[in-house]
């Protein structure tokens, strides 16, 4: 089966996106071939090239690497963050995140579609953490996202998907991918998003803050993996609302 | 003898920014209403079952109640650390880069009525203990003065900072309060974070311990982190020390303090230090002033629990064994390789030290220390744009 990850004009076979960061930098290697990720997200602001402690020497060569902005209040900063990114050679993905609230770390929806209009006309390939909000998605696919990222619930809180219903519907409406972002504390919650059709999830504190990080990793990558083949299998009859009856409903209708 | 006639300890002075704000007048009525003798172990152990404490729960765990409850809190403390700040521990270091100060504040060791030495870095000065500083991999510094606005004035602090600005990503000033003018300025220059610390919330101790000077005002230093957030400051630090006043009571005032400006300034990144005047003998008596080391961790603690989004200094003033211990549970930022006299770094000290260090490791051995504590020591957590 070929199923495939599209982000703008790159595949990729996993579709567990590991946030960096909050974990060791010497088990960086063990967490990514464990969760068998091909795409890690990176704040630039802990890039310390030349000097120590420097995550972007810890990252695999193999693979893509997700620069965030965090730490930008405005669109404008954003876009300074992503371009400093871009000059230090981590690519042209960008993970835009914009947040004006230290407390709840929510991304702020209206700055995110600026930054990510501006990007885009740049030639990033541009990734916009947003709170899952139908008007705002469309103008994002209007701005020139290759995918969306919603949030599932507030970062860090390992909460599971409190937006669930919000996702779904972007999961039905918008036409990009959708990748399920901060909040998810568990392998089944992650297999759950992925069951509902979102495209990808993306991890980082309930990965590091298992006990054993490399493993949870894994749990991770193969949780994901197994509800997405259940969303292409297709949920069975059991799980749909609707209840069979026992004669058609639709009998009376004439060839 | 004649008794020199102090001023209004709530009365600005000329050239005095004031703005419009009524956070002191809450927080003192607050700070007024607070009995922490009031909680019981039930309200300890219902605040700890939250997930998101209130200003009463603050309270609560703050309260002598809460000691037997140190274990439990140490426990929830790590898993918010854990969430909000992962394994990580940010690394800095101070550079005092003048000693002299014209504030006669009867408790600190730079009072200008102390015999001390003193002295200040020239540009050039800087400089060399900037690189210095910059060798042993450091990205963040946090530069210090006393309060002497003809020795140490904005422009010399500026070009401090900016000098700073060519050898490190994060800096950090904690100097005397300043207009939000004057803010703007540093912060042109390339500082991004403030810290103020109020020592003490009690308008009566304030005034008798703080008998001349500019710092003699309170309520102007109770505005620095409004005045430094409304000057483009991305970061404001509180703190009380511990142990001038009834330190619960100081303690409380400090959170509400810091949570209150992050509800009217929700982007501002807020910290707290938590510097304490260590009891002067060793009684068994209950001194509400006292703070032990079990009453310092009580209070860092309660801070985690009440804002575990804020970040948490552990002073070079603890023991090593306390700011290992510390480090991952409540505090997210640790210094290494401190000097608190004026130069020292590579030059030789030029002024007196304000007090004494407990910790004099270097950043390197910080640096292993974090390591073997299964903790990531993060040397670079900011861009400037």
């Amino acid at each position: 089966m070929n199923d495939q990850l599209v982000i703008g004009k790159h595949s990729f076979k996993s579709r567990f996106i590991l946030g960096s960061g909050k974990f060791s930098l010497e088990i960086m290697k063990a967490v990514v071939e464990n969760g068998g990720a091909e795409i890690i997200t990176l704040a630039l602001r802990r890039a310390n090239l030349g000097g120590e402690e420097n995550i972007l020497d810890h990252i695999p060569k193999n693979v893509t690497l997700l620069p965030n902005t965090s730490g930008a209040r405005t669109a404008a900063e954003a876009v300074r963050i992503a371009r400093l990114g871009r000059e230090i050679h981590c690519g042209n993905f960008v993970k835009v995140e914009v947040i004006r609230d230290s407390k709840y770390l929510m991304p702020d929806n209206y700055e995110t579609i600026k930054a990510t209009e501006i990007l885009a006309k740049d030639g990033f390939v541009v990734l916009p953490y947003m709170y899952p909000d139908l008007n705002v998605a469309r103008s994002l696919v209007d701005a020139g996202a290759a995918a969306v990222m919603p949030l599932a619930s507030p970062i860090g809180s390992n909460r599971g998907l409190s937006t669930k219903d919000f996702i779904q519907i972007l999961v039905d409406e918008i036409d990009l991918p959708i990748i399920v972002d901060a909040g998810i504390g568990r392998p089944s919650q992650a297999c759950e998003a992925m069951e509902m059709g979102v495209d990808a999830v993306m991890c980082n504190t309930a990965v590091a803050t298992a006990k054993n990080i490399p493993l949870m990793a894994k749990a991770f990558g193969q949780a994901i993996e197994a509800g997405r083949n259940a969303y292409l299998a297709g949920l069975g009859r059991i799980l749909n609302d609707a209840a069979e009856a026992s004669s058609p409903l639709t009998g009376f209708l004439e060839d | 003898m004649m008794t020199r006639k102090r001023t209004n300890p709530m009365e600005y002075r000329e050239g005095m920014e004031i703005i419009d704000s009524d956070m002191m007048e809450k927080i003192l009525e607050m700070l007024g209403n607070y009995d922490y003798q009031k909680y019981t172990d039930e309200d300890v152990k219902l605040a700890l079952l939250k997930e998101h404490l209130s200003i009463d729960d603050f309270g609560a765990i703050l309260s002598p109640a809460a000691m037997p409850y140190l274990e439990n809190m140490a426990k929830k403390a790590v898993s918010e650390t854990r969430n909000h700040f992962g394994n990580g521990v940010s690394l800095f270091t101070p550079l005092y880069i003048s000693n002299y100060c014209e504030n006669h504040c009867i408790y600190c060791g730079f009072n200008c009525k102390n015999k001390i030495r003193r002295g200040k870095l020239s540009v050039e000065e800087m400089e060399i203990e900037l690189k210095a500083i910059a060798k042993t991999g450091l990205k963040e510094i946090l530069i210090l003065t006393g309060e002497s606005r003809h020795q140490s004035g904005v422009s010399y602090i500026g070009e401090a900072v900016k000098l700073a600005g060519k050898y490190f990503s994060t800096i950090g000033i904690e100097i005397y309060p300043l207009n939000s003018d004057e803010y703007a300025y540093l912060h042109e220059c390339g500082a991004d974070f403030v810290s103020v610390y109020q020592e003490t919330y009690n308008i009566n101790k304030y005034e008798q311990v703080h008998l001349s000077g500019s710092k003699r005002v309170f309520p102007y230093r109770f505005y620095s982190q409004e005045r430094a957030l409304l000057g483009g400051m991305r970061g404001v630090s509180f703190g009380s020390l511990l142990g001038l006043d009834d330190f619960r009571k100081d303690a409380f005032a400090a959170g509400l303090h810091a949570f209150l400006i992050q509800q009217k300034y929700p982007h501002a990144e807020i910290g707290f230090s938590t510097p304490r005047l260590r009891p002067f003998i060793n009684n068994a008596d209950n001194n509400p002033n006292d703070v032990h080391e079990k009453q310092l961790l009580q209070v860092m603690l309660a801070y985690r629990l009440f804002m575990p989004y804020a970040g948490i200094t552990i002073s070079t003033r603890e023991r090593a064994g306390f700011r290992d211990n510390v480090i991952g549970m409540v505090a997210t930022k640790i210094s290494g390789g401190v000097s608190v006299g004026i130069g020292g770094h590579n030059l030789e000290e030029k002024g007196d030290e304000q007090f004494e260090i407990s910790d004099p490791r270097s950043v390197s051995e910080v640096h292993q220390m974090i390591i073997t504590k299964g903790l990531q020591p993060v040397y670079s957590d900011y861009i400037r744009v």
